[in-house]
């Protein structure tokens, strides 16, 4: 019974009996959701946040194998696998938030609405699980023993890379999109015809700083699973890792500050949303550019590992920002949006449930160590 | 602030001035970064 | 080794597939359109918030599901009003259309023309724009705009995502939250099986201070222009509704600033659809030129490995040549020294057997 465990069955002792109430007795059971704020934490945290933060999948797929940047292969099946339970979990606090989640497949069966950028969203969630699913599944064939679908799956590794990107690219910023059709609620210095674009850079810079923090905690957490070889390499992949997310933390803090000047916003810097604003982009978008950027110098990965959490913040802080806080900004303090207890305690039962998934997947399949069946993993 | 914000009404061309200072500082960026490799 | 003809294949189909779903989304033109398209303008200098016009919208509606498809007739379409219609203090309250409530008539307290403080009413409901922003956001097209004007809502597709409650700018739709398993987003319907068949809505029939008029939007306009030319002193000279968010079919006629009676006026006239056509358009390129684009990388790191391959092959060749080489020579020189030292030795040893034969000799004499 570690401490880990203990505490995972006491999320649990509380995550089941609430999924009971909300689906049993509806939203205003267990959200403090209204008609001015139909949008919350679920949408905000699970949603939002919850996609950008696996977008490790496809960036480190396609640094390994799309630029042959062979030295993060160690750390591919795990961002796979992070990237896909991610989005199904992102899937499933869609579940607890939508009116009627049995509906979920209808605007890929029933009914199209092709003028939405939800739509978008909608079918390229649904195609980029599938992708993930099948980028990851040679590691289910290797455990399974399926020598020959292994074989055929393995052979799709590259299209299924390529096809992810493209995907991811389009939904990732589609998300940010969903926003261009609410400039009356979004206020000023987060709303911009840019969003789209911030969206997408910035789910690189979280799907380089999830690896990193991904892989650090399993290196602690199943330091027995790991191979000794991989164990080497992981500074230097860490570093790496620092190194790209330095690179992309930059042009989208260049890309914030054009923002504001597109919109003409430097009046607003000086107000109470303008103090925040800033504390997002100097702290979180800045701050840790610097930090990685001294951390490859020096080669320091601990320094890199803390940068990659303070970065992790930062995105959900993005999201919640543009989706919650920011968004009704002109609202009477009364009538603001602030999510209920059970709202919070959904997302981390859900969160967990991730997680042991997670640690479960990994103790029984290839994922930090080679199948010694199946040496050549390509 | 109010007078920076008067001043960047009139600087039509902004936008572009911050990207090509961007870029140029992107160059001492990435020789920054790359400082202690071994070329 | 290059793309496999399977991998290629997929990629082809799925993006054919996309790309058409894409450029639909930039063929389609669904909400402007029928100049006979029927609206309502409202005065609000003839209001005084009796709230006639609340009672008769629930006695109308409460048992009907109006939809698209078909006229539902659903028992429970709207709950018991919470406060009896005829208690008037409740129009002093920030009230708003909700889950269960599809028109209120709020009191403001305003400054009039010539600055002394006045009541003024306003009726809220959905404003059934001529480019929903809801209908546009909708990604099962649960929300469209009918030709007689009508914005209407199908909650046989609805699947409760509520961005067409983010998108409304007005931020009129309710929703059902505390419905489990049927929750519906609610608002007016332009009492849409009236309006189709020309008869205008119970709330404008059942007005007893003719604040609203029912006709073709275009009429109306020119009928509320009529009225500010008639009397400027007592309305503000703007037509809200007529250029808003690109037209709505409910318009208002104040007498004084709309902003006093809680309308926005920053909403600009811009269409909400048009917000995100831009970025809808840029889907066909992206899809189109990514996957080419990546596949050229993956070509180019191929050729890359390659050629490494190969060098570092011809280098493991020319080293393993000159290590030959180097053996060989090693070998000859081992070999010439070993046999340089084999000569010495067998004259040495050769020497020394003279030189014994020579002793044993001379010994043998001087016996």
């Amino acid at each position: 019974m570690t401490p880990f465990n203990v505490v995972a069955a006491a999320i649990l002792a509380v995550g089941i009996p609430i999924t009971f109430i909300r689906f049993t007795q509806g939203l205003a059971s267990a959200t403090n959701l209204s008609d001015r704020t139909p949008w919350g934490f679920w949408i905000g945290f699970d949603v939002m946040s919850g996609v950008a933060l696996a977008a490790g999948g496809y960036v480190t797929a396609s640094a390994v194998y799309l630029f042959g940047m062979k030295k993060f292969h160690g750390v591919v099946r795990p961002a796979i696998l992070t990237g896909f339970l991610g989005y199904f979990l992102v899937v499933v606090g869609l579940c607890y938030d939508l009116g009627r989640p049995w509906r979920l497949p209808y605007p890929m069966v029933v009914s199209f609405g092709v003028t939405s950028v939800l739509f978008l969203v909608g079918w390229h969630v649904a195609l980029y699980l599938t992708t993930q699913f099948v980028e990851f599944s040679p590691a289910i064939f290797e455990w399974l023993g399926w020598k020959e679908v292994r074989r055929v799956a393995s052979m799709l590794t590259v299209g299924a890379t390529v096809f992810g990107v493209i995907l991811s690219t389009l939904h990732q910023s589609a998300l940010g999109a969903l926003f261009l059709l609410a400039p009356a609620k979004v206020h000023p210095l987060w709303y911009s015809p840019y969003i789209p674009i911030f969206f997408f850079v910035s789910s690189i810079i979280a799907g380089l700083s999830m690896v990193i923090f991904e892989s650090s905690l399993s290196h602690r957490v199943f330091a027995d699973q790991i191979d000794p070889e991989h164990a080497g390499e992981h500074d230097e992949i860490t570093l790496g890792l620092a190194k790209g997310a330095a690179v992309v933390l930059y042009g989208y803090f260049a890309f914030k500050v054009i923002g504001i000047a597109h919109g003409n916003d430097w009046n607003l810097l000086n107000t109470g949303y303008g103090h925040w604003f800033l504390a997002e982009i100097l702290g979180f978008i800045l701050l840790p550019c610097i930090l990685f950027t001294t951390a490859v110098r020096q080669q320091n990965a601990t320094l890199a590992r803390w940068t990659a959490l303070l970065t992790v913040v930062g995105i959900v802080l993005n999201r919640l920002n543009v989706s919650v806080i920011a968004f009704n900004w002109q609202l009477p303090a009364e009538e603001r949006y602030f999510p209920s207890w059970m709202e919070i305690a959904v997302s981390v039962f859900i969160v967990t449930v991730g997680l042991l998934t997670f640690r479960w997947i990994v103790e029984r399949m290839p994922v930090l160590w080679e199948h010694p069946d199946f040496k050549d993993v390509q | 602030m109010d007078t920076l914000h008067e001043f960047m009404k009139h600087t039509k061309s902004v936008e572009y001035l911050l990207a090509i200072a961007f870029l140029v500082g992107f160059i001492f960026f990435w020789r920054l970064l790359t400082a202690n490799e071994d070329r | 080794m290059s793309i496999s003809r399977r991998d290629f294949l997929r990629g082809a189909a799925t993006t054919g597939v996309v790309s058409l779903c894409g450029s639909n989304a930039l063929a389609s033109e669904t909400h402007t359109g029928n100049p006979d398209r029927y609206g309502v303008l409202v005065d609000l200098s003839l209001c005084s918030g009796c709230r006639t016009c609340e009672a008769a919208c629930y006695e109308e509606n409460k048992n009907r599901d109006t939809n698209r498809r078909t006229d539902n007739e659903h028992e429970g379409n709207l709950p018991p009003p919470r406060v009896p219609f005829d208690d008037l203090s409740v129009t002093a309250t920030r009230r708003r259309p909700s889950g269960g409530v599809y028109t209120v008539v709020n009191r403001y307290q305003a400054q009039g023309a010539t600055g002394q403080d006045r009541n003024v009413y306003r009726k809220l409901q959905c404003f059934h724009c001529d480019e929903p922003a809801c209908a546009s956001a909708c990604f099962v097209s649960a929300l469209t705009k009918t030709k007689e004007g009508a914005v209407v809502y199908n909650p046989n597709v609805c699947v409760g995502c509520r961005y067409c409650m983010t998108a409304c700018p007005f931020s009129i739709p309710g929703y059902e939250y505390d419905n489990p398993l049927t929750p519906r987003v609610k608002k007016c319907t332009f009492c849409y099986h009236r309006t189709s068949v020309g008869r205008p809505p119970a709330c404008v029939e059942a007005c007893p201070y003719g604040v609203m008029t029912f006709g073709k939007r275009s009429d109306l306009v020119r009928f509320a222009n009529e009225k500010i030319l008639a009397h400027p002193e007592r309305y503000v000279h703007q037509i809200y509704g007529e250029n808003e968010v690109g037209g709505t079919a409910w318009m208002y006629l104040s007498p004084v600033a709309f902003d006093q009676v809680g309308f926005r006026t920053d909403l600009g006239t811009t269409p909400y659809p048009e917000l995100t056509r831009g970025f809808l358009s840029i889907v066909p390129p992206v899809l189109v030129l990514w996957g080419p684009a990546l596949m050229g990388v993956y070509a180019f790191t191929q050729r890359k490995e390659k050629l490494a391959e190969r060098e570092k092959r011809d280098a493991v060749g020319t080293a393993v040549a000159s290590a030959v080489a180097a053996a060989e020579q090693k070998a000859a020189k081992q070999f010439e020294a070993a046999m340089k030292k084999a000569d010495k030795e067998r004259e040495l040893a050769v020497k020394k057997a003279v030189e014994e034969t020579k002793k044993a000799t001379a010994e043998q004499e001087a016996k």
